[in-house]
């Protein structure tokens, strides 16, 4: 794998073996010792223009733990206008020797633009980019559904006949479209809930159902229901009347979590808005995953570093 | 001053013909014997077509000299073809009051390469907050008769309304970049499936529809004359085409990129293709073409917005909108219209010289070539296919979407008050061309 920018052109063979290598690196994790010397002497770069501790510290640790060198660069703000470009920056990376970077930026597109643009040799983990994709997170949400599902069987399967529930703020969110991707290519059924207001113009070509009812998806007694984040500045923004109203109509509430499944999955990429998208009962229930998110993505970025490091760049050499 | 005599060149009515240029003017046309001390060249297999007319170009002087000068924008003028440009006052300061549109004016002059007729800005600063002085430019030595904010909608309805009704005074068209700011605040690519799918913040077609209705009614109203810069969608065309019906003075551009280029390019994320009203869908495209051979659009302007690299070469929110334009425009409305069978070349000259000479009120341009009229002509071969390179780009800027792909002809002369801009190709030199203007 040269880079991983989006789920959009994961197959599922290529999706089910980052997977798999995946469950490798979370056996490792259950070792006295947890660090793997495969990458030792190679350089990831997390480059992120835009704040994101949960993300960095998962890829640092990542990496630390494949044995590569790390180094932290963190640009928030930059860009044409406000100081240095991306270009710039990419060939102080390229000059420092980075043998991948992993980049999270605010403007969609910008890992594309940097594994394109000829700047810089090292491969790219795209780590969110605006509002398009983040796809090492789907990955990771879908790593722990097959975890929930199939245990120790997991291996070399997919996630055929799951029915998952992505409900919230699709329109800007790069969790969702990556996961309505991958799950739609690991044979997972996915239906999205949200206020109209909060849905690109036209998904007719997602595979994906797409309502506005959640009261109905959860009756349909779904194996996930995702919640995801709404950032503050939509409440003001006119997307919806006001929080309450939008808690009452799209937040998984007790009333919600309790008419759920007790084998549906409540799944949070994080950071949850307590009491307003997600109840309490339901973020820390049994049905909740969202620590175990956390934890499989340590193992699924280990899995996507691996790959994209190793293997193929070392035949090719 | 120059004599030069072109053989053999096929007319836009598919007739050939000499052409004798003689002082400025077209000497004689038709079977030229005497033509003692001319400089002939030789036009067979070449189309001499009236020297295009650009009512929507971006020369960045003053202020922004690092993407282009009206200098280097006049060469890049001179390469597709043009003879006269009207350049946007979008400029810094902003060409809103008579000294900045005499400077461009004379800019121009200096340059020699085509005649530069500038575009006064409707409000001060382009603030679109109070009207800028459109009688003194329109008094000025520039006489300014097209007015546009463009780069920004007059939003404001009354101030539309009272712009539409002041330069009656002067027979103005306010040109109107339509587009409502609300509705497009951040946007980044057309609004479609595809911008949901790039979370690229997406620009509806409705932005520009709204505006366009708005501006027809306004113009009605108040019996004045609007044009429309670069309209870019299927439905803005119905609107245009209802006013038209109506009987509302409305004129329409198109651009050549949208005539051509669709918005799934922009899955690239290649800020190339970043321009603003964004490249849309190939309905749309279809429905442009089918607009400009029935009318319901007068002409196609090249939007010419030159950038440096930087602006480019970047991420894509973060990227300046605008394509060059002028040097390619004439083989993309070949490939565009002339090709599909659309088009004659009487219609190219039709939409690119006579009409846009008309809506702007610019005397010496968009004649045909008949005995006595005004020198300004471009000879054209049609029948050759060519990658465009950059050695094509005449200009300072190289932001063109067609660099590495294949277009159809060449312009191999212009000629500017009966000067040769360009030659076999190449863009003549500066002081030669400025010389000849003069003498």
């Amino acid at each position: 794998m040269r880079h991983l920018l989006s789920t959009r052109d994961l197959g599922r063979e290529q999706a089910i073996e980052l997977l798999d290598i995946a469950e490798d690196m979370a056996a490792v994790q259950q070792r006295e010792v947890r660090k793997l010397p495969t990458l030792r002497g190679r350089t990831v770069v997390n480059l992120f223009f835009e704040d994101s501790t949960r993300t960095r510290v998962s890829f640092e640790a990542a990496a630390k733990r494949l044995s590569a060198d790390v180094i932290t660069f963190s640009a928030k703000g930059s860009s044409v206008s406000k100081g240095e470009s991306l270009k710039d920056t990419a060939q102080t990376l390229q000059a420092i020797g980075a043998d991948a970077v992993v980049v999270r930026h605010q403007a969609s597109g910008a890992p594309q633009t940097l594994a394109t643009s000829g700047w810089i040799d090292a491969g790219v983990v795209n780590a969110g980019d605006g509002t398009h994709e983040h796809p090492t997170q789907a990955l990771l949400d879908a790593f722990t559904m097959r975890r929930r599902l199939h245990g120790d069987a997991s291996r070399g399967r997919g996630l055929d006949g799951a029915r998952v529930v992505i409900v919230g703020d699709v329109l800007h969110s790069r969790v969702a479209r990556s996961n309505v991707w991958l799950l739609d290519a690991l044979g997972a059924e996915v239906t999205l809930v949200a206020p109209p207001t909060l849905l690109p113009v036209d998904v007719s070509a997602w595979p994906a159902r797409v309502g506005y009812d959640l009261d109905a998806a959860i009756d349909s007694g779904p194996d996930a229901v995702m919640m995801l984040r709404v950032q503050a500045e939509r409440m003001h923004a006119a997307f919806f009347p006001n929080s309450r109203e939008y808690s009452r109509t799209w937040g998984l509430d007790d009333a919600r979590f309790a008419r759920l499944p007790r084998t549906t999955m409540v799944m949070h990429p994080g950071p949850m808005n307590r009491g307003f998208e997600i109840a309490a009962s339901a973020a820390d229930s049994a049905q909740s995953t969202v620590l175990e998110q956390v934890a499989n993505g340590v193992s699924v970025r280990m899995a996507a570093l691996y790959l994209l490091l190793s293997g193929e760049r070392e035949e090719a050499a | 001053m120059s004599r030069t005599l072109i053989r053999g060149a096929t007319l836009v009515d598919g007739t050939r013909g000499d052409l004798l240029l003689d002082d400025g003017r077209i000497a004689e046309i038709g079977s030229v014997t005497d033509a003692a001390g001319a400089t002939v060249i030789d036009a067979d297999g070449l189309l001499a077509l009236p020297g295009l007319v650009d009512l929507h170009t971006h020369l960045r002087e003053p202020g922004f000299e690092q993407s282009e000068t009206v200098l280097t924008g006049s060469r890049a003028a001179a390469a597709g073809g043009y003879t006269a440009v009207f350049p946007m006052a979008n400029t810094s300061p902003v060409a809103d009051t008579a000294g900045v549109v005499e400077q461009e004016l004379r800019l121009g002059e200096d340059a020699g390469y085509v005649t530069v007729q500038p575009i006064g800005a409707v409000t001060v600063g382009l603030a679109g907050e109070r009207l800028a002085e459109l009688g003194a430019m329109a008094a000025s030595r520039a006489k300014v008769r097209v007015f546009s904010d463009d780069g920004l909608c007059v939003w404001d309805p009354l101030l539309m309304r009272r712009a539409l009704e002041y330069v009656k005074a002067f027979d103005g068209v306010i040109a109107q970049h339509a587009q409502e700011p609300r509705l497009t605040e951040g946007a980044q690519m057309n609004e479609g499936a595809l911008s949901g799918e790039l979370g690229l913040r997406g620009w509806p077609a409705v932005a520009e529809e709204a505006i366009i209705a708005r501006d027809a009614l306004l113009a009605e109203h108040v019996g004045s004359r609007l044009h429309v810069c670069h309209l870019s969608t299927a439905g803005s065309v119905e609107v245009v085409r209802w006013a038209k019906a109506r009987g509302i003075r409305i004129t329409a551009e198109v651009t050549p990129h949208h005539l051509l280029l669709t918005d799934d390019l922009v899955a690239s994320y290649d800020a190339r293709y970043k321009v603003n009203p964004p490249l849309r869908t190939a309905e749309d495209v279809e429905a442009l073409r089918d607009a400009l051979a029935d009318g319901t659009i007068d002409i196609v302007a090249t939007d010419h917005a030159p950038h440096p690299a930087e602006s480019k070469e970047c991420e894509w929110d973060a990227a300046a909108n605008g394509m060059v334009g002028l040097e390619s425009a004439l083989s993309v409305v070949h490939e565009a219209m002339v090709e599909t069978g659309r088009f004659g070349w009487a219609d190219v000259a039709r939409v690119m010289s006579a009409a846009p000479a008309s809506i702007g009120s610019l005397a010496g341009h968009g004649h045909a070539l008949e005995a006595g009229a005004p020198a300004e002509l471009a000879l054209y071969d049609p029948e050759v296919r060519a990658e465009f390179g950059v050695g094509s780009l005449a200009g300072r800027s190289r932001n063109s979407p067609y660099l590495g792909s294949t277009l159809p002809g060449r312009v191999v002369a212009t000629f500017h008050r009966g000067v040769p801009t360009v030659l076999d190709g190449q863009v003549r030199p500066a002081d030669e061309v400025a010389g000849g203007a003069r003498g």
